[in-house]
């Protein structure tokens, strides 16, 4: 073994077997238990004296490479984790700024924004503005767009509210033992939701008797009048969701309870998209088979008219509110 | 118009209203209902796949009354009707197989909900292979990152919830820059219809205009859905999220959620843009870089995880590998390689997830390989089902590896060039690199058990044993009816682009 070795290598030789050094391999022939070694047999004394070497020299060693490793785990933890963190917070910021520049430029190169001759402004646009009344017979064009134009489509946006709030549910709902008992989890964030949330608030309560009708009222009037005007069932069950959550924190869940519970949600929200469903199936199957639908558009302006988009209007509205609710329920107490 | 091309419509509806329905019935029922419908899906799409096959052209399908580019339209061809087929009955033995898992693993009022999120995987899947429209395929990635989210917390521990966060911060950074690709596609050509789009992206080829955005536009789809695939360097959410989930979840998620965003990214590549305009601009050599580098570290990745589910996932990262490599080629037969071997892996794959957390039940549910010695003994079908689809990832003949790697190397010797000699090396690598682990588990399958460990075996459920049979047969029919599979394919994807 020379000295000029490095150490690991050593320490290499001493564990594993060194087959090139006889000394060792007699060592470790004679280490093993078999009654009649050789080496044990004929030279008792010079054996215990090289074991007793060997077991310094690995001693030695082993101290030696404590402490380097040491010295290394310590580097590592202060400083080099310094400079990993360092180097990866740098990396990652010249990462952004290149991709930033990339997508930079490709905004500076697009056609100007607004600009007459646009890709953008084709026979599409055309017809959805032009035609638009006359085929959906709705006066709001952004309505009759996504209720019949694209209506599949809307389904689809209706479902990811649907599935966004099945996730939340599976993740945050927490669950009675029996039907009436709660569990030991119901119980602790029901306490929480009494030490942490405002309760009678006389204040809160003056201004949500007076606001929460006036809201609900107009997020009615967004839902209803959606192929009239601005508006539709997205924006109009987002204000209904706002009344909602308001007289939620006003008057706790108990009087909310008695009008809008998890069975109500879990109903409306059941309803309103199977409607949804049933509705444009029919539509879609009666387009793609080239059948008359025979729903009437009504006259262009009335409340009563282009044909499905109103039913379509109030499902999705329903739909919003109540994902709206529920998230703030179920991110509040874990239920309703 | 024939009702049998009203199929894909009432494949559409049907699955999102079971899915929707499934919010109000008892679990038992909604679990029952997601076998049903994934059979009565792969029914009338095998239906169809005959239809279109004799008639020998693809369709489009209004959805409404409005005519394309106004309305939503789908469209289908032998190609989306075959891999819907496939993916319903990959789902059905899924469900299947994992139903006496879900029971234990998961809330039991809270079983439906994820029969909720496996209907709505197969209306999103069928959505993306049947959508004729960009903004229509994004709405359905939307509701499929979410369900796969759902999916992977659904069993409500530590780990899953840790998986299913790092999934959803990369799967919606994909989803992300996806949208965005949307955008800046729109807002080049001014149409969301793919046929619509294709004309106008080779007009703006040939003229050499805005040649920097429709670059970059590609390169966002690219990233976009290679990281909701798990392509290489995109994959460190798959491990966790594949490991730790229900073996329902994690075999869904493998075999079906990443390869509908597989077959929508080629749509894009295939229909929308065009292979031409793609090799043009030498962006094809980048899905083929890629596809390269993933078959190698995949595998590697395997080869150093002590845990057989998370091996199983690593080996998916190699998988989708070669379905890029075979996409980056450009040339149809590499793009039939690449299908081809989308339907062996999905098969194989999801067959693993689910003998494998079968092997760890009878094991005490442990899934290291120190303590799954002897497991395949203990439990034989899930041993062999395990067994079958190792050797068909393999390529061991007969199974659907085999000729996968087959069309594979044929497709580089078609290409030729640097391509083919880097193509044959990494598929005779990953193919050494494949038998190293996948074998190497298998003979640990069928060792001896450990000595003074005692292993209490229960039998499996009924459920269970359907699956891992009907698995085991799917593997086996998909390496022997290799040749009608790849005649649609090639018809189909003529059909398609």
């Amino acid at each position: 073994m020379k000295k000029n070795d490095s150490l690991w290598q050593r320490l290499c030789a001493l564990d594993e077997v060194s087959w090139e050094n006889p000394l060792d391999q007699q060592l470790t022939a004679a280490t093993t238990d078999e009654p009649d070694s050789e080496l044990r047999r004929r030279a008792p004394l010079e054996f215990a004296i090289a074991e007793a070497q060997h077991e310094e020299m690995r001693e030695t060693l082993y101290t030696e490479e404590q402490l380097k490793v040491s010295t290394l785990h310590s580097w590592v933890g202060r400083k080099g984790k310094k400079w990993l963190d360092a180097a990866y917070r740098l990396t990652a910021i010249l990462f952004c700024l290149v991709i930033v520049t990339f997508l930079m430029t490709t905004v500076v190169q697009l056609p100007p924004f607004g600009a007459v001759d646009n890709p953008t402004n084709n026979e599409v646009a055309q017809r959805y503005l032009e035609k638009g009344l006359e085929e959906t017979g709705a006066v709001n064009m952004v309505a009759g767009m996504i209720l019949d134009y694209r209506a599949f489509d809307t389904f689809g946006e209706s479902t990811v509210l649907f599935v966004a709030a099945c996730s939340v549910l599976l993740l945050l709902k927490l669950g009675e033992h029996s039907d009436d008992e709660p569990s030991p989890a119901m119980l602790e964030a029901e306490w929480d939701d009494r030490h942490h949330e405002p309760k009678n608030d006389a204040i809160l309560q003056m201004a949500a008797r007076i606001l929460v009708p006036i809201i609900l009222l107009f997020g009615m009037y967004v839902v209803l009048a959606g192929h009239l005007g601005p508006g539709g069932g997205f924006s109009g069950g987002a204000v209904m969701g706002a009344g909602l959550i308001l007289y939620l924190n006003a008057f706790g869940f108990q009087k909310t309870g008695r009008f809008f519970t998890y069975k109500t949600f879990r109903w409306v929200t059941f309803l309103a998209l199977m409607t949804y469903a049933l509705l444009k199936s029919y539509s879609f199957f009666c387009g793609a088979n080239h059948l008359e639908s025979g729903i009437p558009l009504g006259t262009p302006g009335a409340i009563l008219s282009s044909g499905l988009i109103l039913p379509l209007n109030i499902c999705v509205g329903m739909i919003v509110m109540c994902t709206m609710y529920a998230f703030y329920t179920l991110f509040r107490k874990g239920g309703m | 118009m024939p009702l049998i091309r009203n199929f894909p419509f009432f494949c559409i509806m049907l699955s999102m209203i079971c899915g929707i329905s499934s919010a109000m019935l008892p679990g038992k029922i909604a679990r029952k209902v997601t076998v049903v419908l994934a059979a009565v899906v792969a029914a009338l799409n095998t239906a169809l796949l005959v239809h279109l096959m004799q008639a020998g052209e693809s369709y489009h399908y209004l959805m409404g009354h409005f005519p394309a580019p106004w309305g939503n339209e789908i469209r289908i061809g032998p190609l989306e009707a075959l891999l819907c087929v496939l993916f319903s009955i990959v789902l059905m033995f899924s469900a299947l197989g994992g139903m006496y898992r879900l029971k234990r693993q998961v809330d039991p009022k809270k079983e439906n909900t994820v029969c909720v999120m496996l209907d709505l995987v197969l209306a999103g899947t069928l959505s993306m292979l049947y959508t004729n429209d960009l903004f229509t395929g994004y709405v359905f990635i939307e509701i499929m990152t979410l369900a796969s989210c759902a999916l992977i917390m659904c069993r409500q521990n530590g780990r899953t919830m840790v998986s299913a966060m790092r999934y959803m911060i990369m799967s919606l950074l994909g989803s992300g820059m996806t949208l965005m690709a949307i955008m800046l596609t729109y807002t080049l050509t001014g149409h969301l219809l793919i046929e619509n789009i294709r004309e106008a992206v080779t007009a703006l080829y040939v003229s050499g205009q805005y040649r920097a955005p429709l670059t970059v536009t590609i390169g966002l789809f690219f990233v976009g859905l290679g990281i909701k695939s798990a392509l290489f360097p995109f994959h460190t959410w798959l491990a966790d999220a594949y490991g730790y989930s229900t073996p329902a979840a994690s075999a869904t998620l493998s075999s079906i959620v990443s390869k509908a965003y597989i077959l929508l990214l080629m749509k894009i590549f295939v229909r929308m843009i065009g292979m031409d305009v793609v090799r043009g601009l030498h962006l094809n050599d980048l899905l083929f870089v890629f596809g390269i580098i993933a078959m190698i570290m995949g595998s590697l990745s395997a080869m150093h995880s002590h845990d057989l589910r998370r091996m199983v996932a690593y080996s998916s990262v190699a998988q989708i590998g070669y379905i890029y490599a075979g996409m980056g080629m450009g040339i149809e037969a590499g793009l039939v390689a690449a299908v081809y071997h989308i339907m062996i892996h999905s098969a194989a794959k999801s067959s693993l997830f689910i003998s494998s957390s079968e092997l760890a039940d009878v094991s005490s549910g442990s899934k290291r390989f120190s303590d799954l010695r002897g497991a395949g003994k203990r439990s034989p079908l899930a041993g062999v089902c395990f067994t079958i689809s190792a050797m068909s990832l393999v390529g061991v003949p007969v199974l659907g590896g085999f000729i996968s790697k087959l069309v594979f190397s044929e497709a580089a010797f078609q290409y030729g060039g640097i391509h083919m000699w880097v193509m044959l090396l990494a598929l005779a690598l990953s193919t050494l690199l494949n038998v190293l682990y996948l074998m190497k588990t298998v003979i640990t399958l069928y060792r001896p058990a450990r000595d003074g460990m005692e292993y209490t075996v229960e039998k499996p459920d009924t459920a269970g044993v359907c699956a891992m049979v009907g698995f085991v047969v799917l593997n086996v029919l998909l390496g022997v009816l290799s040749q009608p599979i790849l005649t649609v394919i090639r018809t189909g994807l003529q059909l398609f682009a």
